[in-house]
């Protein structure tokens, strides 16, 4: 089961689906932009440029089936938002979907929230399989009857139907960032999330759509001065009071919203001392966090940089615990990806169920699962070469330089374009979903 | 939130695109590149007439400045790997080598399919003359870098929405190399530049000068890239009541650092390009006259706006522009003609001085396609001027 005496290696992955279209040539508006499970696995939401939901359902029917698990499949789509022009500031609002973050299920309905880069909307995901039948004054096809004809009354009864989705926007959230929002995260009393953008972050009730509570602003009086932006924001899993946000200079910083009503000040800093060896003028650039995300036991918090993904204690703030480096072939090409922007990608990362694995993405749609146990790391390929069923996925080498060994890909020919930004990863199982440009790959453990 | 997909911009189309807006309602364009501009591309691209900056290029990039490191990092340059093309652009190239040394300050990346030249066996002859070549060598990529970062600071205003976190780290590199340049005194120039302005003193950190102008100087607003403008205003306060009293004054700030620098850039370049044998080692930030720039453009009179306006640009801001000509005295002794290439692609043949509300008129027409439909247009037309850049220049 789930990371259960292992993890990341002695787990061999296996691809199980593609979904998307297979034609190179990609829609911008089918590029995935978030990809994200609920909170039991069963549903996987991916948020795309178009500003559409797709969310795929995994099958129940196979569970008792030891062999393989359950495949995904439709279960909804919706467009979530649509494009904006701001009249005002002669701007307009893209409509891809930055983040998507699902609510506890408390009901038969599911809740999510979705945002673009200015609004956020919580949608309801609900499902009806019956419906009424018999009305005295209606037909079927719900033509009113003629009251004088009718000459017996009945009542209505339920009657199964095919399965219908609904989605239906139940909030929506809006006009309250000036920047861009990058995160989302719904707190754990389930009442409450936070929206972050560049320079601000604002609290939200759920039910409360005009008003929200700015808890950080780090937005400097005179613009000229703005060095650091933030990049990501987070609650922490437990404790809700507490949340972190990232910075575009490298550091964390924990606050509680129990210390004071605008949390500017925060109660813990989180930032590595520079390695002076390492210097140099995309020092800065290649310590921005792109991701940050708390490990499910709330103990750490997993931040994602250019080139390494660094675990935090929570209790140690000068140091991270443990530092895995994603590609570090890449620090000598730092200056030609400065040049052709690809610098400023922001991977995501993702930990397993039992916060014994990581994994986070690279170029060429490769990714990285990284073992914490066991110190160990295996880099994948997403590719539409091993789209067998139930192939294993090889294990890829990059060589950085001198002689390339076989099966092993050199820097130099690795493709920039086809950069995975974007994994989940299902809370219980050894399921995975890895999103290239257009496609989302869904990779399972091998079961014996 | 992603930019759309990253590419070099090459020098024609960083010209063209300097005022995105004009061109963006345009279905085709016809321009010509400028000779400087073809004798640059030429220039970087024959092995050949390249050979006398190799040369001087035989060194290993990243060296630390402190020439007693130069010692031990000598038995290095044997080891080299050669040279190769570094891609500034889409079309730009110029010359690195490449470095094995980690912990070097810069590391050029180099194409590997691009050309080699196979001169690292050669012998470093003398330990001066290492040294030179390393520093000027090392200030050659940083001078590379700067200018890198500076289009693409000022790309971030053509883009309909700026990422600010891309532009705040952009201008945190530019600001990081002209610290270093100051404390080089490769900015030493720019600060006489400054003083013969009348502008702050060179014991002020000049990046800052150059970045963050201060606002006691005033000018009126002038004529600005009109893309930058549309580009990049983000209200202070978007809530609905305050929405009718946020002022539309300054955004000149917004602008003009983007089309100055850009210009500044281009003209650098070319100016690069013309000094290339003789002056190879200089910073290439020389100053010059700026007669050529007065009354070829009035463009050029405009103020460059700091880079920390550059953020301005996301938010509209009271208060008056400066004027400053010290990042124009920058790069004053540049081919000034690539103003015509400009110009025409405006359709304008001569540079009126605009207060805001006229480029908000010049902009409403372009503006006036009802929300969504404007923009595949745009985009469209981005994707085709590239398209027309592609033809013209990869030819």
């Amino acid at each position: 089961m789930a990371g259960a005496g292992g993890g990341g290696n002695d787990v061999h992955w296996c691809f199980s689906q593609v979904k998307g279209a297979i034609d190179d040539d990609v829609a911008e508006a089918d590029i995935i932009s978030t990809v994200e499970f609920n909170h039991s696995g069963e549903l996987l939401a991916t948020g795309d440029k178009g500003g559409r939901v797709v969310i795929f359902q995994q099958e129940t029917e196979n569970k008792s089936q030891s062999q393989w698990r359950s495949e995904y499949n439709v279960y909804s789509t919706f467009q979530s938002h649509e494009p904006e022009f701001d009249y005002l500031k002669s701007l307009e609002i893209e409509e891809k979907i930055n983040k998507i973050r699902w609510l506890p299920q408390k009901n038969a309905a599911q809740f999510l929230l979705s945002t673009n880069d200015k609004t956020i909307k919580l949608w309801k995901i609900s499902e009806r399989d019956k419906r009424p039948e018999g009305y005295n004054l209606k037909e079927e096809d719900g033509r009113y009857r003629d009251a004088a004809t009718i000459t017996t009354l009945r009542v209505p009864v339920f009657r199964p139907m095919d399965l219908m989705v609904e989605a239906s926007p139940r909030r929506v959230f809006a006009n309250a960032h000036t920047y861009h929002i990058n995160s989302i995260s719904v707190n754990s009393d389930n009442e409450t999330y936070l929206s972050a953008d560049d320079l601000r972050i604002n609290l939200w009730h759920l039910e409360i759509t005009d008003r929200s509570f700015n808890i950080v602003d780090i937005k400097p009086a005179n613009m000229e001065e703005l060095t650091e932006v933030i990049t990501a924001a987070e609650f922490h899993p437990h404790q809700c009071n507490t949340f972190v946000y990232s910075s575009s200079k490298g550091t964390i910083r924990l606050c509680d919203m129990r210390a004071s009503a605008l949390c500017d000040k925060h109660s813990k800093l989180f930032e590595e001392p520079e390695d002076p060896s390492n210097r140099s003028f995309f020092s800065e650039i290649i310590s921005s966090i792109s991701d940050v995300k708390f490990s499910h036991n709330g103990r750490y918090m997993m931040t994602r940089d250019y080139l390494s993904v660094k675990i935090w204690d929570l209790n140690m703030e000068n140091r991270p615990v443990e530092t895995y480096q994603v590609h570090e072939y890449l620090r000598s090409k730092l200056c030609s990806l400065y040049e052709n922007d690809c610098i400023f990608d922001k991977f995501e990362c993702c930990w397993n169920g039992n916060d014994s694995v990581v994994m986070t993405g690279s170029y060429n749609n490769f990714f990285r699962m990284l073992d914490r146990s066991q110190r160990r790391d295996v880099t994948l390929e997403a590719s539409r070469e091993s789209c067998k069923p139930r192939q294993v996925l090889k294990p890829r080498r990059v060589c950085a330089g001198g002689k390339r060994k076989k099966d092993e890909i050199s820097v130099d020919s690795l493709d920039f374009n086809k950069k995975i930004l974007h994994t989940a990863w299902h809370p219980q199982e050894n399921i995975i979903a890895v999103a290239t440009t257009n496609n989302l790959y869904i990779f399972q453990e091998k079961v014996n | 939130m992603q930019d759309p997909a990253p590419i070099g911009l090459s020098l024609p189309q960083l010209a063209a695109s300097r005022c995105n807006l004009c061109w963006r309602g345009r279905r085709s364009s016809s321009f010509t590149i400028k000779p400087g501009l073809q004798t640059l591309m030429t220039l970087a691209i024959k092995e050949h007439e390249q050979h006398e900056r190799l040369e001087k290029l035989k060194t290993l990039f990243g060296l630390p400045v402190n020439k007693a490191k130069l010692t031990s990092q000598r038995t290095r340059l044997k080891n080299q790997n050669g040279f190769h093309l570094c891609r500034l652009g889409r079309e730009v190239y110029t010359f690195v080598s490449t470095s094995r040394m980690s912990g070097s300050l810069l590391n050029m990346f180099s194409k590997g399919t691009k050309r080699k030249f196979s001169d690292g066996d050669e012998e470093i002859s003398d330990e001066s003359l290492v040294g030179a070549r390393v520093a000027s060598s090392y200030s050659l990529q940083r001078q590379s870098l700067l200018d890198m970062s500076l289009i693409k600071l000022q790309l971030c205003h053509m883009l309909v929405e700026p990422n600010l976190c891309r532009s705040v780290l952009i201008a945190n590199t530019v600001r990081q190399i002209q610290e270093e340049m100051t404390h080089d005194g490769s900015w030493h120039m720019v600060a006489e530049a400054f003083c013969s302005a009348g502008q702050s003193p060179s014991e002020r950190l000049v990046a800052t000068e150059v970045l963050c102008r201060s606002r006691e100087q005033d000018a009126e607003p002038k004529l600005f890239s009109v893309i930058s403008y549309e580009g990049c205003r983000e209200e202070e306060v978007v809530a609905d009541e305050t929405l009718c009293s946020v002022s539309v004054s300054d955004t000149v700030s917004n602008v003009c650092l983007a089309g100055r620098i850009g210009q500044c850039w281009e003209k650098s370049e070319l100016s690069g390009v013309e000094r290339d044998e003789e002056a190879l080692e200089d910073s290439r930030l020389g100053s010059g006259e700026d007669e050529e720039i007065d009354t070829k453009d009035r463009a050029s009179t405009e103020s460059p706006k700091t880079i920390g306006q550059v953020f301005g640009t996301f938010e509209i801001k009271n208060g008056s522009p400066g004027p400053d000509s010290a990042l124009e005295e920058l790069f004053s002794d540049v081919d000034t003609s690539y103003y015509d290439l400009d110009t025409m692609l405006t359709g304008m043949q001569s540079a009126p001085k605009m207060g805001p509300y006229d480029i908000l008129d010049s902009l409403a027409p372009s503006h006036s396609s009802p929300s969504i439909v404007s923009t595949p247009n745009c985009r469209s037309d981005l994707n085709e001027l590239d398209h027309i850049m592609e033809i013209i220049v990869g030819s």
